[in-house]
């Protein structure tokens, strides 16, 4: 009985040792594999930007289309070119179509509130980058705009302290687009704490680098003193790092936006003095990765409730590094 | 009284308003500036008015503004010359122009759907051939032209001196020239200049290729004043800035009328609102309401005071 024993427990071990061995020599299949690129099959991912061509949302595009490519995912952009009629009108006939995962990036706040719950209704996944509007979708990737307009308020602060005017100006792009909103209240939290600094001007560019120069001349000519500007979106404030050339006055430039290689550029140049950046590009990873959060969860579309903030990255004199920006020209090829 | 000389009105009742109610309003520095942020607007403004005049319009100007520039830097990108990319942007922009002169003058479209057309060709093909993005920037290499928008001479802004410039050139034309007389009797009466042996043809060409000319001078101006051209201003409102300033300054779009002074008139007027506005810190919605309201009132006291002739109700505007 003993020996018999014996004689098992060592047949047991030496097959179970041949099989480790086996399977060392063909490796281990893992369960989920299957199941997990079964998910992705012939499933449609549709993107309403608000234009293509811009930097941020090339970037995104280019991270999406990998993903759909490497998991047999089609991937829709409908381009609206700067439309909100256009762009209603692409999700309209997107809810019909029935993508599984639509993700939307809102020129402002009111515009598709209604159109996004529709979708959700109808059972489509909606994800929200950078610009939300006032309907909660599944999933909002993007930058914390009050975090941002905070920052970026500061950075004009601390240099605008004792000695200066303490006379800042703010420049927005359009002020009902969900990243104006967010960000001018983060600047005036800001105000709020420090009433010695005077806002003399708060416009709105309407994210064109001409009209922002037209204004920040004015403003700059009706302030000689002024010390510093808050810019909402970086491609747009060069109109107002020309304004301030001209002028031929030394004035705080601060800025945010996607982190392109011509921020980096103009912060190494001086023209901006600070970028408060949301990365694109790890934006378009975030946003990929919350396409497969929702199409692997199995629940239903409008369930979730996920808010993810990029990590805002602070380009100054100071932080600079090579690869800190990203380039938008090297998508293209 | 003309609308121009209402336009002119209005124009000093508002510098005198803004002069005393605004401090700083009349400072030396600030005129330069106000004028400066209109130059372009009314340089685009004097290619307009010589089609106008002609009873011709072209829709296509911002298109072609917008894309030979932001073509012209982005071969300035690439590396090559700058001499040789403006060269090429500026045939692009030539190139679009007598298109658009010939489609109306030989193949008889009316301009409106022709130019209509040309604007969104120039923007599509542009977009998707010539220009992958949608802001080019300017490379450090065309430094050597950053005059152009954002250099002083004798302390007064580049783009002023060639506001003043093209606007004294397209004065000179359009008064001196045989076919700046010619470009009013086509406006006047198209088929009554043309029995009399007028080229017309050839004229309306030429006038399409000179707004042309004219849009690629302010694409180049604009590029280099901010170091980047947004292309996106193609589908912008520019365009009915640009009408606007024409016709406001009291050229009628039943052509024949008008000259380079009314167009002056007309770009000071949105200059004075925009800076008067940005000074007092006017909310950028409520700037857009009163701009409106400024402009239907120029054209409602006009149309009170010169009410619409036989011959006009004929031959009907545009």
């Amino acid at each position: 009985m003993r020996t018999r024993n014996i004689f098992a427990t060592i047949a047991t071990v030496a097959s179970l040792s041949g099989m480790a061995g086996l399977a060392s020599a063909q490796g281990i299949d893992d369960p989920r594999r299957a199941d997990y690129f079964k998910v992705y099959e012939g499933k449609t991912i549709a993107f309403v930007p608000v234009t293509m061509g811009i930097d941020l949302t090339e970037g995104w595009a280019s991270v999406l289309k990998k993903q759909a490519d490497t998991l047999g995912m089609k991937l829709e952009i409908r381009d609206p070119h700067f439309s909100a009629d256009a762009g209603a009108q692409a999700i309209t006939s997107l809810i019909s179509e029935k993508p599984d995962v639509l993700i939307v990036h809102n020129p402002d706040v009111n515009s598709y509130a209604k159109l996004l719950k529709r979708a959700e209704a109808a059972g489509i996944h909606v994800i929200q980058v950078n610009m939300r509007s006032n309907y909660n979708s599944d999933v909002y990737v993007g930058a914390d705009w009050i975090g941002i307009g905070e920052a970026e308020m500061q950075a004009v602060v601390d240099r605008c302290g004792a000695g200066t005017s303490q006379k800042v100006a703010i420049l927005q792009g359009q002020p009902t687009s969900g990243s104006d909103s967010g960000m001018m209240r983060g600047a005036q939290n800001i105000l709020d704490k420090h009433p010695e600094i005077k806002l003399v001007a708060n416009q709105a560019g309407q994210w064109d680098a001409t009209k922002a120069r037209a204004i920040m001349a004015t403003v700059i000519q009706q302030n000689p003193d002024l010390c510093g500007i808050v810019g909402f979106w970086d491609v747009m404030d060069l109109g107002a790092a020309a304004a301030i050339k001209e002028s031929g006055k030394s004035i705080v430039l601060v800025t945010s936006g996607g982190g392109e290689q011509m921020a980096c550029d103009n912060v190494a140049n001086g023209v901006f003095q600070e970028e408060i950046a949301y990365p694109v590009l790890q934006q378009g990873q975030t946003l990929t990765d919350m396409v497969s959060t929702v199409l692997q969860s199995g629940q239903p579309a409008g369930k979730e409730k996920i808010v993810i903030y990029t990590p805002p990255l602070k380009i100054t004199k100071e932080t600079l590094h090579p690869g800190m920006c990203w380039s938008a020209k090297s998508l293209k090829n | 009284m003309t609308q121009e000389k209402i336009v002119f009105l209005i124009v000093i009742a508002l510098f005198c308003v803004f002069s005393l109610s605004l401090k700083g309003f009349v400072s030396p520095g600030n005129l330069l500036t106000l004028v400066r942020s209109v130059a372009t607007l009314g340089i685009l403004g004097v290619g307009m008015a010589v089609l106008v005049i002609g009873r011709g319009i072209d829709l296509a100007i911002v298109a072609i503004y917008a894309m030979s520039a932001a073509w012209t830097l982005h071969l300035a990108d690439g590396g090559v010359s700058i001499p040789l990319a403006m060269l090429i942007g500026y045939l692009f922009a030539l190139s679009a122009g007598v298109i658009n002169g010939v489609l109306i003058a030989y193949v008889e479209i009316p301009a409106l759907f022709a130019t209509l057309g040309m604007a969104s060709l120039v923007y599509g093909f542009a977009r998707y051939v010539l220009v992958p993005l949608y802001v080019v920037y300017m490379p450090a290499s065309a430094s050597g032209i950053s005059w152009i928008g954002s250099g002083f001479l004798f302390g007064v802004p580049m783009p002023i001196l060639f506001f003043a410039l093209v606007s004294l050139l397209g004065f000179l034309f359009l008064r001196f020239t045989k076919p700046g007389r010619l470009i009013y009797a086509l406006g006047d009466n198209f088929a009554a200049a043309r029995i009399s042996g007028a080229p017309v043809r050839s004229i309306v060409v030429l006038q399409y290729a000179i707004s042309a000319t004219i849009a690629f001078l302010a694409g180049m101006i604009t590029a280099t004043a901010v170091a980047s051209m947004d292309t996106n201003v193609a589908n912008s409102s520019l365009i009915y800035d640009i009408i606007l300033v024409v016709v406001l300054g009291g050229i009628g779009l039943s052509g024949g009328r008008g000259g380079i002074r009314n167009v002056i008139a007309g770009t000071l007027l949105i200059g004075i609102l925009l800076n008067g506005m940005t000074i007092m810190n006017v909310q950028y919605q409520l700037q857009n309401v009163i701009r409106s309201l400024i402009l239907l009132i120029a054209i409602v006291i006009d149309s009170l005071l010169n009410p619409r002739d036989e011959q006009i109700d004929q031959q009907g505007d545009i």
